[in-house]
């Protein structure tokens, strides 16, 4: 740090000399010296322009006479010196370029003089603010570079400490900058210093205690996993405030408190909440980020806000990358002494060229008062400057550079499970080898510190059970898990074709039997595992078919209906011919639609929805013959839920046209009244009650109950049930109704006029059958006091309210069809909202278009 | 220490002042296997100790430190006494090592030659194919490493041999049906001819990602 502190310190007297050069005739010409030898060798000829004050072209002038004078000077030495010369001084060559170079330069110094005030506090502030490297910006480009793994540390790491570094610098210097430069005595100085490395090594004690708090707490949040994120963000952060408390660097307080908790922390916390923490922390790292970015933008074109020095600037980009350069090849110098593999030339570059300014100086720069540094908007403007010219241009370039320099790479490789051990060989071996040598270097100090770790920290701060794990055992774990998902990743298809359960697939291949993943899962997840399994295993050809049949009609419900709309929208627009016939067409679709809705509708909204109930309700029968198998009731049922399905087919088939009628008939609900007539009545009786023989022989309270049940062996509760509920009584009027409004609309020929008594009938019937059903359910969920039935009850009545909603939706989009469909009938509006189960009807059955109505639904029917 | 690696290439006459020393203090009691090595030893001696001068001393003052009684060669014993081994899960392969078979003794060029194998590779080297492979070199720090897993010496890494590294390196929490999970695995996964066993050729493919050299390097003795 005290390296970092003093190469900032340099960078910033550098920008300060120069200035001060040019700046104070006052100041004594030592000072001079220290500038930039182009610059120092014009420095006589320069008082007096400046005193006339005419810069420009003046000094122009004063700069060309000195150095044609050398340029003589070099073509009388390159003369005589000819061969003999070891070194050969070239300067002819460079002659011009030189000269316009350091014109430029010391034009532009000059320029500071005349706009920027600012003494050796304000450029020592300047520069402590602009020579620090921006984490953020180092994160994001060397992610995305990616080179290897210790360049990245370095850089990162240094932009990480140069944070707090800054901060502290900056603060001193604000203090000196309020103060007065004329009123700091060299008592200062050295107070300045140990203010420094009191507030960075007290931030840092700050967080390492910090750092234990949080471990330590995080160690008994087993059963409260939630608050896990909440704690490490609010210790982090009361880390923050306390070292700011006592204005120690809230920074490196923060950081180390990060660095120092993280191994027990993330030990300790559950996976989802390291998740969450990481997450929360991106999203609010680049959210801060892009904030500041837009407030540079923002100042960038905001003209009050900034100065334009083109010296300044010009200098300041020039003595950023020099310095960079200059402090980074004598670190690594330092450093190389105490490094296995040393730092060579390539990593100096991109350090050097890695030093990205970002948003910390930016925003130390706008925090600057004007009342006491004067030069803040010059500061300002070189700052956005150099954040650009850092961030996008050696951002933009440093890939290619790295990829040009052929810097070693990260790979992301994971280690393999030998790597992994032989790695730990390793380091005992070392370990070993320096202590036969007697040394005690790297691993000696590193195995001391492990021991100290596992018998007092890591005791003290991780939970038991991890504790007391193995770490070998760990990445031995991950290893496998990570197997097994790319097992799986790759032979899902197998799987699933298969219907292979897991555990004899993952035991089967290569996964030695105590720790399979299957397990692993089994101990961790074993429901999930189990489940899974058996909504694999339950065989499912007639599911796939249905679902295949669910997903046609799925995917013929809206279509249609939304490219007629979308015409119906556009004939709105532009009316012509085309349009006419395509209303026509419309219509005649309307009407054969109607006609055949007339004739089947009932049945095939029974059909349908008893349908997709039988649907749900084999899904449920999967979790149910395993999961009640276990448990108690419904055991012995099972087997007499698996008949009705086909026979119920056998029925459909058979007689179509009875069933459209019988469906409607709602016997269901007489049927668990009667439960035993059932079978015999069946034949005979057909158009009474058709769907009962779905019914089992003896419905038992719990069979009743089962809400799949219910809806599968009555084809009715279509208006059964939770229907009921939802459709008021009235409704099964209106039903009627609009049904014979249809009726006369569509004129058709036969099939209403015995429908519709039939119809009315059941409407008829509706009200007292809506009792028994109530009675049942009411009975069943009593007497069958199983808590499991109350929870399987929901699933059905979700569905039905998810019909609802569809058949509303579908009811607003077709009004418009019907409205021009046909003049509207009195009770339109009425029998809009009723009408909409026939809608739904309709909707169901588009599939195949109108004509074949008895054929259509049979293949959706199996 | 960096004054000495200004002279480390003109090291040979101090190195064979030191070595006479050695041997003229009747430190070393092998002389026959010295003078057996004396036409050869100048190579050996570049080989070996391209270590710096310092280091040898410093190693010389060590191995004087660990032979307590003055014999002038090392016994188990004497590496048993160094505290920071007893300690060390695999300390007592590590010994091992030091022993070449049969031998219950170590002198100081051999103790040298062992440490050696933990020196950092240089790249100054240049590539002389006709020279013999230094020390240092990748394949001896993976032989280093595999003989001390090969406990019965048949050049191959059993299961038994893998079972008791683990035994040793891995803490008590892990039950032996775990162990034997890893191990399986790590046979398993390093094995490539099918002969449950990890053959060297084998052992250096599953290392084959890993920078040995950073991994396997001592910085002081450089």
């Amino acid at each position: 740090m005290l390296l970092l502190s003093l190469l900032l310190s340099l960078t910033a007297t550098g920008d300060a000399a120069t200035d001060l050069y040019v700046t104070g005739a006052s100041r004594p010409p030592e000072l001079v010296a220290g500038a930039s030898p182009p610059v120092a060798s014009l420095a006589p000829s320069r008082y007096t322009p400046q005193e006339d004050g005419h810069t420009g072209i003046a000094l122009g002038r004063s700069v060309e006479e000195p150095s044609s004078t050398n340029t003589e000077h070099g073509e009388s030495s390159n003369h005589h010196g000819g061969g003999y010369n070891i070194v050969q001084w070239e300067w002819s060559y460079v002659q011009t370029p030189y000269i316009i170079a350091s014109w430029l330069l010391v034009a532009s110094v000059a320029k500071i003089h005349e706009k920027v005030e600012g003494g050796l506090m304000e450029f020592l502030l300047f520069g402590a603010l602009i020579s620090a490297v921006d984490p953020v910006a180092v994160l994001a480009v060397f992610e995305e570079v990616h080179v290897n793994e210790t360049l990245f540390i370095i850089v990162f790491g240094e932009s990480l400490l140069n944070d707090a570094v800054t901060v502290v610098l900056y603060k001193v210097y604000i203090s000196f900058v309020a103060v007065g430069p004329g009123n700091v005595h060299t008592a200062d100085y050295f107070k300045g210093i140990v203010s420094f490395l009191i507030v960075s090594i007290g931030g840092t004690l700050v967080g390492l205690i910090f750092a234990v708090i949080l471990a330590f707490i995080t160690r008994f949040t087993k059963k409260v996993r939630i608050i896990e994120p909440l704690f490490v963000f609010l210790l982090v952060y009361l880390a923050y405030l306390t070292a700011e408390l006592f204005s120690l660097s809230a920074i490196l307080s923060m950081t180390f408190c990060g660095i120092g908790c993280n191994k027990y922390v993330e030990a300790n916390i559950s996976q989802k909440s390291r998740t969450t923490v990481k997450y929360t922390m991106k999203t609010l790292a680049s959210i801060a980020e892009t904030i500041i970015f837009i407030f540079l933008g923002i100042s960038a074109v905001d003209k009050s806000k900034w100065a334009w020095d083109t010296g300044l600037i010009v200098s300041t980009l020039i003595f950023i990358l020099l310095f960079r350069a200059i402090g980074v090849v004598g670190q690594t110098w330092f450093l190389n002494w105490f490094r296995l593999v040393p730092l060579d030339k390539i990593d100096q570059v991109v350090m050097s060229y890695g030093g990205l300014r970002g948003a910390v100086a930016f925003a130390l720069v706008v925090l600057l008062d004007k009342e006491h540094v004067k030069a803040k908007d010059y500061f300002v403007a070189t700052t956005i400057i150099v954040v650009f010219f850092t961030v996008m241009f050696q951002g933009l370039t440093i890939k290619p550079l790295v990829k040009w320099l052929k810097v070693p790479r990260s790979t992301n490789r994971k280690p393999t499970i030998n790597e992994e051990i032989h790695e730990r060989a390793f380091d005992h071996i070392l370990t070993a080898v320096e202590d036969i040598a007697g040394l005690n270097g790297y691993h000696h100090w590193r195995d001391k510190w492990e021991q100290f770790d596992k018998n007092y920290l890591s005791k003290l701060l991780l939970r038991k059970s991890v504790y007391h794990k193995s770490e070998l055992w760990e990445a031995y774990q991950k290893i496998n898990i990570r197997d097994a998902i790319s097992v799986i990743d790759q032979g899902g298809n197998v799987l699933t074709s298969a219907r292979l359960s897991l555990p004899s697939m993952a035991s089967r291949t290569s996964f030695p039997e105590v720790t399979n993943v299957t397990n692993y899962l089994r101990e961790n997840g074993s429901g999930v595992c189990l489940d899974l399994q058996v909504i694999d295993t339950v065989p499912g050809a007639k599911i796939e078919e249905e679902l295949e049949t669910h997903h046609v009609l799925a995917g013929n419900l809206y279509k249609p209906r939304r490219r007629y709309q979308s015409h119906y929208s556009r004939h709105f627009m532009t009316v012509g011919d085309k349009e006419r016939q395509d209303r026509e067409v419309f219509q005649r679709n309307m009407r054969n639609r109607l006609e055949s809705f007339k004739s089947t509708h009932y049945k095939r909204h029974k059909k349908d929805r008893s349908q997709k109930k039988r649907k749900g309700s084999d899904a449920k029968e999967q979790d149910n013959s395993d999961k009640p198998r276990r448990n108690v009731s419904w055991q012995d049922k099972d087997p007499v839920v698996v008949p009705m399905g086909p026979e119920e087919d056998k029925h459909d088939p058979s007689e179509p046209d009875r069933d459209e009628d019988v469906g409607i008939t709602f016997v269901a609900r007489r049927a668990p009244e009667t439960p035993k007539e059932r079978p015999k009545s069946v034949p005979a009786a057909l158009d009474v009650c058709q769907s009962p023989i779905a019914a089992p022989p003896s419905p038992t309270c719990g069979e009743k109950n089962l809400p799949w049940k219910s809806s599968v062996d009555s084809l009715p509760p279509c208006v059964s049930m939770e229907a009921t509920k939802i459709i008021p009584v009235d409704l099964q009027q209106a039903w009627n109704q609009s049904i014979s409004s249809l009726e006369s609309l569509a004129s058709p020929p036969a099939p209403p006029e015995p429908q519709h008594p039939r119809v009315s009938a059941l409407a008829r019937l509706g009200g007292p059958m809506r009792n028994p059903a109530k009675a049942k359910s009411g009975s069943g969920s009593g007497s069958n006091s199983t808590a499991s039935s109350s929870g399987q009850f929901q699933f059905p009545v979700r569905k039905e309210e998810e019909e609802e909603g569809a058949i509303s939706q579908q009811q607003q989009e077709i009004q418009p069809l019907m409205a021009s469909l046909r003049p509207p009938p009195p009770a339109a509006q009425a029998a809009g909202k009723r009408r909409n189960p026939c809608v739904y009807l309709r909707s169901l059955v588009t599939v195949p278009p109108s004509g074949v109505e008895p054929h259509s639904w049979k293949p959706t029917q199996l | 220490m960096r004054c000495f690696d200004v002279t480390r290439r003109s090291v040979p006459a101090s190195l064979m002042k030191l070595y006479k020393s050695v041997i003229l203090n009747k430190q070393i009691h092998q002389p026959p296997m010295l003078i057996e090595h004396k036409h050869t030893h100048a190579v050996n001696i570049l080989q070996l100790f391209t270590i710096s001068t310092a280091h040898i001393i410093r190693l010389h003052d060590r191995f004087k430190e660990l032979d307590t009684e003055r014999r002038g060669y090392l016994c188990p014993q004497d590496f048993g006494a160094i505290k920071g081994l007893a300690i060390n899960p695999i300390g007592d392969r590590i010994i091992g090592a030091f022993f070449s078979p049969g031998r219950e003794t170590v002198d100081f060029y051999t103790f040298v030659k062992i440490l050696a194998h933990f020196r950092p590779a240089d790249n100054i080297r240049p590539k002389e194919s006709s020279s013999p492979e230094p020390i240092n070199s990748r394949t001896n720090k993976l032989k280093f490493v595999f003989q001390m897993y090969d406990l019965d010496k048949d050049g191959k890494i059993s299961r038994i041999d893998l079972l008791k590294a683990l035994r040793g390196m891995l803490e008590m929490q892990v039950t032996e049906e775990q162990l034997d999970s890893i191990v399986d695995r790590t046979i398993q996964e390093a094995d490539l001819d099918g002969d449950d066993a990890i053959s060297f050729e084998e052992f250096r493919k599953s290392l084959e990602k890993v920078n040995i050299d950073h991994k396997m390097s001592i910085r002081f003795l450089r």
